[in-house]
């Protein structure tokens, strides 16, 4: 396949307008487009493999004049993978293998392979808002003209042209939009700031050291859109007067790492990254740093102390990072998915951004759907949808004739939402009123096949791996909490010691250093707070009701030996 | 640098801006719970005792990290406080394995000073029993790591007063341990000047002199406030 790539460098707006329009009249010369996903879970199932077959196929055929086929991003519904779409005929295609290709190339004038047919229309498409996702997956992640065509980099240099600094903070401020790392605290204000802070240096910094279980939204928003989120961080810059950036990205993202490190280099090769971004007045130069695996590294004080070479530890706070943060300079931090909602709210204006939402949670919020569910995937929903439209509309309900019995949201900080909420709506307050939290995006589900103080046990057993041990009360704190909640799931637990673990998770939440301390004990006091009866089964009945810890019905508690008296 | 008028215990009274709540109420005669800070060597704000709360926010602060502002209302008795201390202290005593009446440290201990202050009779938590070693490898000191709290006290000290970092914590979480240079015996060790700050600085008996037997280790560490002003004042 061949691809189209330009070499000049963007000095300007009408430079950039050339190019797309350049790049959009290559395009139009081929008939047909298809593009097949080649995000993380497409390429698990082969893609790659379709991608190459598509292409030897079109070659064969003698028709590489007319169609091209592209690597495309993420369509959500990865349960379905590999899907392969044909814009213009508006169709999609589920679990495609390399000996399907023929027919899909056959059928590209004419009548669809039906029997790979997605249904594009129904539930899961139509009920989503995608403001950050909006391509939906037809734009090559790795061809900055193809980005240009789709309207890139036109918000930066916008923002350059007709904006003052302090303009785009004002814009942000209006827009609402609240930090999408999981606190929700007004990005608007975080950078006015920064943006007030008198330094010599400023940094910007997008967290995508993402590592809640289950949450993959940032990792396919990273592969999929890496020149939209170093527009909004170049915007950022912009506007709190910052001239480096660092994209600091857990390494067990490889593909994200590799999209974004080759973004970066045609962004500066086009000089859309770099000095005099656009010939004005930016300097903004961004590297990347991978994580090593510590789930804490997303806390920012312990992710700056990474990129600068330290232990991931977080330090306390005040002072904050917009005061005092890399290397003690005022520094920008935010994640992926706030930067990739810069650009939609420059190029559309806050007033637009502000209509989708609700009055305090503005704006639109992708989401990992997984667990007991039928369309695991990732979707984007305008916050203030309710959890079932969620989970039954979007999500296609859980599968096998199982019932369904809770949701978890906010990873391993969050909390259990059991059915008789499933109407509350999905926003910052609602979602901390039930105990839960609206963390980075990740939503698990779960049905009745499923254990709660077996759920519990396993995130307090992740937040007690992941600790870092700086602090006594998370140090010492989780390793006892996730003991108690073992003994219980083993029927050694006493109602005594259920008192104990309460009175840990108020110690913790209340002492620990950090978020990961402080929301440690959550998943067990949602689970107390809804599933308190599954609690005294075990201890009392010595029972799961879920039939995880024994078979439904059995004593959970170990057998005693045969042999023994 | 500006003065600021605060209230502490409902004691009006005045420090500088650039001073912490914990330096404040210390020079007023309210002493703080801690074990990880020692004066002349950086904060660390990682046992959690100092925490105190600050009238307006919902949220417990530590004493030894908080700069005192203006009009800042602090309470740092009360009895939320003194069963968290409680509870961190029995933390503390649960990750270990402390055997008082055998220690080097018995009676000069600030652990079991801080049990004692804070009334603690019974440990209500299970006890962890980890499997810990002694290190004896080095010819005039020991540690013993089922006595260490990883206060990171000799961390500290070692890498800014002494200038040589033989000490750190490897591992993360409950597996958090106290090593020498790259995980060698601490005799092995190439960057120790066996200059003994670190055992001054211990609060337990983890770190001691060889040759001292059960009660005899009397430590010290006062000095480390005038190494840190003669190295302010120099510079």
């Amino acid at each position: 396949m061949i691809d189209r790539k330009i070499t000049q460098q963007i000095s300007s707006a009408e430079d950039l307008a050339k190019v797309a329009a350049e790049q959009l009249e290559w395009q139009a010369q081929y008939q047909h487009r298809v593009f097949v996903c080649m995000g993380t879970a497409c390429q698990s199932v082969q893609s790659g493999a379709v991608l190459a077959a598509l292409q030897t196929e079109i070659k064969n055929k003698g028709r590489e004049n007319e169609c091209l086929v592209s690597p495309g991003g993420c369509q959500g519904n990865c349960a379905s993978a590999p899907l392969v779409s044909v814009p213009e005929q508006d169709l999609l295609y589920q679990t495609v293998q390399p000996a399907d290709v023929e027919e899909i190339v056959d059928a590209l004038a004419g009548k669809p392979v039906s029997r790979l047919l997605c249904d594009n229309k129904g539930d899961f498409f139509s009920k989503q808002n995608r403001v950050v996702t909006n391509h939906r997956g037809l734009l090559n992640p790795e061809s900055i003209e193809d980005y240009i065509a789709a309207g890139g980099f036109r918000a930066l240099l916008k923002a350059l042209a007709e904006f003052s600094p302090d303009n785009v903070v004002q814009e942000l401020q209006k827009s609402g939009l609240r930090g999408r790392g999981g606190a929700g605290y007004p990005t608007g204000l975080k950078w006015s700031t920064v943006a007030k802070a008198r330094a010599e240096q400023k940094y910007v910094i997008c967290n995508a050291d993402e590592g809640d279980p289950g949450a993959f939204m940032n990792r396919s928003v990273l592969e999929d859109y890496p020149f939209r989120v170093l527009e909004g961080m170049a915007i950022a810059a912009y506007a709190v007067g910052a001239s480096k950036g660092y994209v600091y990205v857990r390494a067990e993202y490889p593909l994200a790492v590799e999209r974004v490190t080759k973004a970066i280099r045609s962004a500066e090769k086009h000089g859309l990254l770099g000095n005099k971004i656009g010939s004005m007045s930016l300097d903004f130069h961004v590297e990347i740093r991978l994580g090593a695996g510590a789930f804490v590294c997303g806390e920012e004080t312990a992710l700056i102390s990474s990129i600068e070479g330290g232990k991931g530890l977080p330090c306390p706070r005040p002072p904050y990072p917009a005061e005092s943060g890399l290397w003690g300079m005022p520094t920008l931090i935010n994640n992926v998915e706030t930067f990739a909602n810069v650009v939609p709210i420059i190029t559309n204006g806050a007033e637009w951004y502000a209509t989708i939402g609700t009055p305090r949670s503005k704006g639109t919020k992708t989401f990992a759907l997984s667990g007991r569910i039928i369309n695991t995937g990732l979707v984007e929903v305008p916050l203030g949808t309710s959890l079932r439209q969620m989970i039954f509309d979007i999500g296609g309900g859980v599968p096998d004739g199982h019932k369904f019995k809770a949701v978890q949201t906010g990873g391993p900080a969050g909390g259990c939402i059991p059915e008789e909420h499933l109407d509350a709506t999905i926003d910052y307050e609602t979602l901390m009123e039930l105990g839960s939290f609206m963390g980075s995006g990740g939503m698990i589900v779960m049905d009745d096949s499923s254990c709660m103080v077996d759920v519990a046990k396993f995130f307090m057993q992740f937040c007690a791996a992941e600790s870092c041990g700086k602090c006594v009360p998370c140090r010492v704190g989780t390793a006892h909490m996730h003991d108690m909640l073992d003994r219980i799931t083993k029927g050694e637990g006493t109602m005594e010691e259920l008192g104990q673990l309460e009175s840990l998770c108020d110690v913790v939440k209340f002492t620990s250093l950090c978020g990961l301390g402080q929301g440690a004990p959550n998943p067990v006091l949602s689970t107390l707070r809804f599933f308190k009866s599954e609690y005294l089964a075990h201890i009392v009945e010595h029972t799961c009701p879920a039939g995880v810890c024994a078979p439904i019905g059995q004593d959970i508690r170990r057998p005693t030996c045969a042999l023994s008296p | 640098m500006r003065v600021v008028t605060l209230k502490i215990n409902d004691q009006e009274m005045s420090g500088r801006e650039d001073e912490d709540i914990l330096h404040v109420a210390r020079e007023h005669g309210i002493e703080i719970p801690t074990l990880c800070q020692l004066d002349g060597i950086s904060e660390w704000g990682g046992c959690r005792l100092c925490l105190v709360e600050i009238e307006g926010s919902a949220k417990l602060s530590a004493a030894c990290v908080t700069k005192v502002s203006e009009g800042m209302v602090v309470n740092t008795e009360s009895e939320r406080l003194s069963g968290y201390r409680k509870t961190i202290v029995e933390m503390l005593f649960t990750e270990g394995n402390h055997i008082c009446s055998v220690c080097v440290s018995n009676n000069n201990c600030e652990l079991q000073d801080m049990s004692s202050d804070l009334k603690i009779d019974h440990i209500s938590l299970p006890y962890r029993y980890p499997a810990r070693t002694v290190d004896a490898s080095h010819d005039l000191f020991i540690f013993d790591a089922n006595r260490c709290i990883l206060c990171t006290r000799c961390v500290r000290v070692c890498d800014q007063v002494e200038g040589a970092h033989t000490w750190d914590i490897a591992g993360r979480g409950i597996q958090s341990q106290l090593i020498s240079d790259l995980h060698q015996p601490w005799g092995e060790s190439d960057s120790c000047t066996s200059c003994g700050k670190c055992v001054e600085a211990c609060p337990t008996g983890a770190l001691f002199e060889k040759g001292k037997a059960a009660g005899e280790m009397v430590k010290d560490p006062k000095f480390l406030v005038y190494l840190a002003d003669m190295k302010a004042e120099k510079s």
